[in-house]
């Protein structure tokens, strides 16, 4: 009992701390002064764009940071919670994506998602082919770096995104529809999410045009696919034994490697979203790092408190809830903000995967929905709560920063994602499942995805 | 001809098959088996989802030997893998009719 009010202690001491201290920032608003070098995107027009080789170097840097997010990454991360029989098919999702995007991404899916604006719903076919996407740069997406940087930058995000999806219908989704379906999500729910928000080309995409926050795609990567998650593990139905046969993690050192893999890459992710490599990037680097470390011990100590065990994959799973949530807010709130962004993604996470779950009943078999739906939802309305100008000129205050509106600003783009993800998603799903079939028959789902979808052992015995 | 089978705590091994040694036990069979009998098995928890672990690994070493040196290979094995904790395993005793050398075709004490 007294250790349990011990831990508690320590663990309120994370809440309260950094609110305490984030109170003083604002009445001392000329601490930041990165404010002075944060970019303008939409500045200048007049003079003919100069690649500036520091930025390249950086975005380029990141492209790769992030593509180590999927393929060692999420496919380690993944690959370790799943049964022995398996790990080859889970980890093989997340590889074969990164392959099919690549591919997708180049012939339509950057158009559509980042080509000439149609009605703010929409870009344009105007780039397929990567046509007209060429190395000098692209002043309306990034001024100082070549074109075909931003475009592969963002390929990247576009192969991670269905990727988290394979979590929620891991061991037991047949390998042939799972393509199918990677394509078909790819072009009807994140490029047009992807345009909603981030679409500048010749007119804004809508929720861009809104306002809404979103600085490295808190609702275009997490809440398009946490929700499409939810709408798998509900079109698919449960594991066969689920609740009843022991689906233990088969190798958790591999699911700590691959959350750390995660962490690693995700610094790509958030700080090479500024497209730039000075102060903005620098600041979204720190924030991502706090909020991080924060939302582990947040949901270790959740766990420790409630269950009485800190374990590791406790640990792991609040490190990526953290770099979820801080995605969206990454690039517009200070350190103080991060920490408290952290320490809620550790605790709605861990109530989300540990509580609602059962309660509800659906099998999200490696938490996609839990961590990603509302670990991203989160972030983007705590961005609403803790945005500053301070951090970046080119964003907008939030709710503690005098400025209430953001807060429904972004509870319009959260509540857009989730309802164009979960109908769109649910409906390609129930058409596949009518035409290919969405699982493997019982019998192949005993025998495990390894052999009946690869003819492979992940391990010899 | 005598068969003993210990099922013992796993990390005893190395000092059971020590003391078989001493006494002059020139060879034996050792499995990874899983089992449980008093001691209860255990509960593991990921993300909320509990299990009962109910099998515990042990180890299962089969001796044949001679009815006379019988009683002193039960003795070794009782004294070395005892803790005196619940799970500390069993040793069964059973008569074997024939034993082959396969190399040489050798029988009964002979092969032994």
């Amino acid at each position: 009992m007294f250790r349990k009010i011990l831990v508690a202690i320590i663990f309120l001491s994370y809440l309260v701390m950094p609110i305490a201290v984030m109170a003083e920032e604002a009445q001392a608003p000329a601490g930041q002064p990165a404010a002075a070098a944060a970019p303008a995107p939409a500045a200048a027009p007049a003079p003919p764009p100069k690649i500036d080789s520091g930025d390249t170097a950086w975005v380029l840097t990141s492209t790769a940071l992030v593509l180590l997010m999927t393929a060692p990454g999420l496919a380690l991360f993944y690959g370790g919670m799943v049964r022995k029989k398996n790990v080859l098919g889970t980890i093989m999702q997340s590889f074969i994506i990164l392959c099919v995007i690549s591919v997708q991404w180049v012939l339509w899916g950057y158009s559509l998602a980042f080509g000439p604006d149609k009605g703010g719903i929409i870009g344009g076919l105007e780039w397929l082919g990567l046509n007209g996407v060429g190395l000098d740069p692209n002043p309306d997406y990034a001024a100082t770096i070549p074109h075909q940087v931003f475009m592969a930058f963002q390929m990247m995000f576009a192969v991670i995104t269905p990727a988290l999806i394979t979590g929620a219908f891991a061991e037991r989704m047949k390998f042939s529809t799972f393509l199918v379906f990677t394509v078909l999500w790819a072009t009807f729910v994140y490029d047009p999410i992807a345009h909603w928000v981030w679409g500048l080309s010749g007119g804004k995409g809508w929720l861009n045009n809104l306002g809404a926050l979103d600085f490295a795609g808190g609702t275009v990567v997490h809440i398009s696919s946490g929700v499409s998650a939810l709408a798998a593990a509900i079109v698919l139905g449960r594991r066969k034994g689920y609740m009843t046969d022991i689906m233990a993690p088969h190798n958790l050192p591999m699911t700590v490697l691959g959350a750390a893999l995660l962490w690693f890459g995700w610094f790509g992710f958030n700080a090479g979203s500024a497209l730039t490599a000075g102060a903005l990037a620098t600041s979204a680097f720190v924030v991502t790092n706090t909020a991080t470390a924060a939302a582990a011990l947040a949901w270790m100590f959740a766990e420790w408190i409630q269950r009485g065990k800190p374990t590791v994959l406790g640990a792991a799973s609040g490190a990526v809830a953290g770099l979820v949530a801080i995605t969206p807010a990454s690039g517009f709130v200070g350190p103080m903000a991060s920490i408290v962004i952290g320490v809620g993604a550790g605790v709605i996470c861990y109530m989300a995967a540990s509580l609602l779950k059962p309660l509800l009943g659906y099998d999200d078999s490696l938490d996609a929905f839990g961590v990603h739906g509302i670990g991203g939802t989160w972030g983007a309305i705590a961005t609403g709560l803790f945005a500053t100008t301070a951090i970046n000129p080119a964003g907008a205050n939030g709710l503690f920063f005098g400025n209430p509106g953001q807060v429904g600003k972004q509870f319009i783009a959260v509540l857009a994602s989730w309802v164009w993800a979960f109908v769109i998603t649910f409906i390609l799903l129930k058409v596949l499942d009518w035409t290919m079939g969405l699982r493997v028959s019982q019998d192949e789902e005993v025998e495990g995805l390894d052999l009946t979808q690869h003819g492979e052992s992940g391990y010899s015995s | 001809m005598k068969k003993i089978e210990a099922i013992i705590k796993p990390f005893k091994l190395d000092e059971v098959k020590k003391a078989l040694n001493d006494i002059h036990i020139e060879g034996m069979t050792v499995t990874e088996v899983k089992g449980f009998g008093r001691q209860k098995g255990h509960t593991e928890l990921y993300r909320g989802a509990e299990y009962a672990v109910d099998f515990l690994p042990k180890i299962k070493i089969e001796v044949v030997t001679t009815e006379e040196t019988a009683a002193k290979v039960v003795d070794a094995i009782q004294n070395t893998a005892k803790t005196g904790k619940i799970g500390d395993g069993k040793i069964f005793v059973s008569a074997i009719e024939e034993t082959v050398r396969i190399r040489t075709g050798e029988r009964g004490k002979e092969a032994l």
